[in-house]
C-alpha cells in the first residue's frame, strides 16, 4: 500500500469528520437508538427483538445514506472545485487517488459504525439488563453491514468518477434498492425463459446481492449463522468491491479533467 | 538540457450532444523552454494556455504529440516530484488550515517528515502567512489563497514551476509580491513557466515569451528582441505644456500629458531638438530610443492571425 494512498485516505476521513452533516447523521442515528429503547419499553417480551431490529436497521440505513452522500462527491466534487489539480500534478497516480478516497470513506464508515454499535449494545443492555451468548451474533450482523458499506462506497465512487453527484446518487441508491431484492430477482429469473431469462439472470448476478448480507432479522430472532455464510459473504463483498473499484480506476485513468 | 520540450502537443475535443464534431483547443504546439529562464505564455482568454498547462500536468490527455520535462517523458511520475504547479484561480480544501494543507501536499510530494515540518514553516513565512497558519482556508481572502497556492507550488523545492495566471484577480500590491517572488525563484536557479494575459507583467518578468491565439502559436522570442529599438526614432520628454514651433519643423509628433510634453522624432533630429529646448529654456526630462512595447507586438500578432483567418474564410 503506497503511503500517498494513506495520506489521501486520512485527508478524506478528516474532511468527513469536519463535515457538520456527518455529525448530524450520527446524532440522528443515536436518536433512533433512543427510539428503540422507547419501543422496547412498550413492547412485552419482545424488547430484545425490537431493539436489535431497529438498532441494526438504523446503523445500516444511516451508514448507507452517509456512504452515498459522501461517496457521490468524492471525485466529482474534487473535479468541480478543482482541488484535484494540485493533487494530480504531484507524484500521485490516479489509481492511488481513487483507492485513497475509497479507504478514507470506508474508514469513516467503520469508525461511524463502531460508535453506532456502541449505541445499539447500550440500548440492548438497557432493555435486557444482561447480555446473552446469541447477542454476539449482533457483531456478525454489524460485520455484514460494514461489508455492505464497502460495496456501496465502491459503487458511489464508480459513479462519481464519470457522473454528476445527482445522477451518481440516483444510480447508487437504485442499485442499493435493487440489490436489497437480489434474491427475489434471482427467483424471478429462474421462472422466466428464453432471452428474458438470460437478461434477468445477468441482471440478478450483476447487481450487488445485499439481501445475502442482511442478517438483521435472523440475528434479532437469535437464529444461528454458519461460518460458511461469513466466509462466502466476505469473499463476495471483497470481490464485488474490487471489481467496482477496478472499473472506477479504469474510467478515471482515461478521464480528461477539463 | 531544456527544461521543457513540447513536441507537437495537440488537443481536439468532441463537442455536441447528438452529433459530435471535433473542436480544436490546441493545434500542434512545438516549444522549448530553457533551464533557469522565466518563460511567459501569453494569449487572450480561451487561447489554449490552460489546456497546454493541463496537458503538461497530466490532467488532460493530448490527442497527439508528446513532451519532455527536465529531460524525461512528461508522463513519468518522477518528473512530478520536481515540478510545482499553481492552477488558475486555485481552490483548496477549505476545511484545512494553511499549515495542514501544506503539510498534506508535502506528504503527497514525498517530502520526508522532519524536512517537511521545516519546509512548511519556511514557506508560510516566505508568503507571509505565519500569523494565520492555524486559520481554516474558508476564511482566507483571494489574495491569501493565491499566496497559499504559491507556497504549495514551491514547497517541495521543485526545479521547474508552472503558474497559470498567477496575478489574476490580485490587487496591485499582491501582483507586485507575486512578481517579486517569481524573480526570486529565477535567482534561486529555478525555471518558471507562467501563463498570463497581463502583458506588463510578462514584459517586466520574462526572459522569453510565446504568444498563442485560438490554439495556435503565433510567435516566440526573447522579450529584449521583441521590444527592440524602433530604428531611427527617439522619445523626448520635457517639462511644461509649451510646444515650440521649431520642434514641429523637426518632424516631431507631440502629445501633452499633464505638465509634460512627449515628442517622437527622427533620431537624426535629436541634437537639434535638444538645442531648441535649450534655446527656449525648457527643462528636458528624458530622451530615450523608442522601443516597441510587448503589447504592440502582441496586438500585431493577434491582428495578423485574425487577418489570416479572415482570408482563409
Amino acid at each position: 500500500m503506497s503511503p500517498r494512498m494513506l495520506y489521501i485516505a486520512f485527508n478524506t476521513f478528516r474532511e468527513a469528520v469536519r463535515d457538520r452533516i456527518l455529525y448530524n447523521l450520527i446524532a440522528f442515528a443515536l436518536l433512533l437508538s433512543g427510539a428503540a429503547i422507547f419501543v422496547g419499553q412498550i413492547s412485552i417480551h419482545i424488547e430484545r427483538l425490537v431493539v436489535v431490529n431497529l438498532g441494526l436497521t438504523a446503523v445500516s440505513l444511516f451508514g448507507i445514506v452517509i456512504a452515498i452522500f459522501i461517496g457521490i462527491g468524492l471525485v466529482s466534487k474534487e473535479i468541480e472545485k478543482r482541488t484535484l489539480y494540485t493533487v494530480l500534478s504531484r507524484p500521485v497516480r490516479r489509481w492511488e487517488f481513487i483507492l485513497g478516497k475509497f479507504l478514507g470513506l470506508a474508514g469513516t464508515l467503520i469508525v461511524n459504525t463502531f460508535f453506532m454499535a456502541i449505541g445499539v449494545f447500550g440500548a440492548l443492555l438497557y432493555v435486557v439488563h444482561k447480555f446473552s451468548a446469541p447477542d454476539a451474533l449482533i457483531l456478525v450482523a454489524l460485520y455484514f453491514i460494514i461489508l455492505e458499506f464497502l460495496i456501496i462506497c465502491s459503487l458511489a465512487l464508480l459513479f462519481s468518477s464519470f457522473s454528476s453527484p445527482l445522477l451518481s446518487a440516483v444510480f447508487a441508491f437504485s442499485l442499493f434498492v435493487i440489490g436489497s431484492f437480489a434474491d427475489d430477482l434471482r427467483g424471478f429469473a429462474a421462472l422466466t425463459t428464453g432471452v428474458t431469462r438470460w437478461f434477468a439472470t445477468a441482471a440478478a448476478y450483476l447487481v450487488p446481492n445485499f439481501s445475502a448480507l442482511n442478517v438483521i432479522s435472523a440475528v434479532a430472532h437469535q437464529q444461528p449463522l454458519g461460518l460458511q455464510l461469513i466466509l462466502q459473504n466476505t469473499l463476495y463483498a471483497l470481490f464485488y468491491t474490487a471489481m467496482t473499484l477496478s472499473a472506477a480506476v479504469l474510467i478515471f485513468e482515461r478521464r480528461n479533467l477539463k | 538540457m531544456s527544461a521543457i520540450e513540447i513536441l507537437g502537443l495537440e488537443k481536439t475535443y468532441m463537442v455536441g450532444f447528438w452529433r459530435k464534431r471535433p473542436k480544436s483547443a490546441l493545434q500542434p504546439l512545438h516549444l522549448t523552454v530553457e533551464e533557469g529562464e522565466i518563460f511567459g505564455f501569453l494569449g487572450p482568454n480561451g487561447a489554449g494556455k490552460t489546456t497546454t498547462l493541463k496537458m503538461l500536468m497530466g490532467l488532460v490527455f493530448p490527442t497527439a504529440g508528446t513532451a519532455r520535462i527536465l529531460g524525461r517523458e512528461w508522463t513519468d511520475p518522477e518528473v512530478k516530484a520536481q515540478i510545482g504547479f499553481l492552477p488558475e484561480q486555485p481552490y483548496f480544501y477549505d476545511y484545512l488550515t494553511a499549515h495542514e494543507l501544506l503539510d498534506y501536499y508535502g506528504q503527497l510530494s514525498g517530502v520526508p517528515g522532519k524536512d517537511r515540518k521545516r519546509r512548511v514553516e519556511e514557506m508560510l513565512q516566505r508568503v507571509g502567512l505565519t500569523e494565520v497558519k492555524g486559520m481554516q482556508l474558508r476564511k482566507f481572502s483571494k489574495g491569501m489563497l493565491q499566496r497559499v497556492g504559491i507556497a504549495q507550488a514551491i514547497l517541495h523545492n521543485p526545479k521547474l514551476v508552472f503558474f497559470d495566471e498567477p496575478m489574476s484577480g490580485l490587487d496591485p500590491l499582491g501582483r507586485r509580491e507575486v512578481r517579486d517572488l517569481i524573480e526570486q525563484l529565477k535567482q534561486e536557479g529555478r525555471t518558471v513557466f507562467f501563463s498570463t494575459h497581463i502583458l506588463s507583467d510578462a514584459e517586466a518578468l520574462c526572459d522569453r515569451v510565446a504568444i498563442i491565439h485560438k490554439g495556435e502559436l503565433r510567435g516566440v522570442g526573447a522579450v529584449a528582441d521583441l521590444t527592440s529599438t524602433v530604428q531611427g526614432k527617439v522619445e523626448v520628454i520635457w517639462q511644461g505644456t509649451q510646444i515650440p514651433a521649431s520642434m514641429k519643423v523637426l518632424g516631431a509628433e507631440c502629445h501633452v500629458t499633464g505638465d509634460t510634453v512627449r515628442a517622437i522624432l527622427p533620431e537624426n533630429q535629436q541634437d537639434a531638438a535638444i538645442d531648441v529646448l535649450r534655446r527656449e529654456r525648457i527643462r528636458l526630462i528624458a530622451i530615450t530610443p523608442l522601443r516597441t512595447s510587448l503589447e504592440a507586438y502582441f496586438v500585431e500578432k493577434l491582428q495578423h492571425s485574425q487577418t489570416t483567418v479572415g482570408k482563409r474564410s
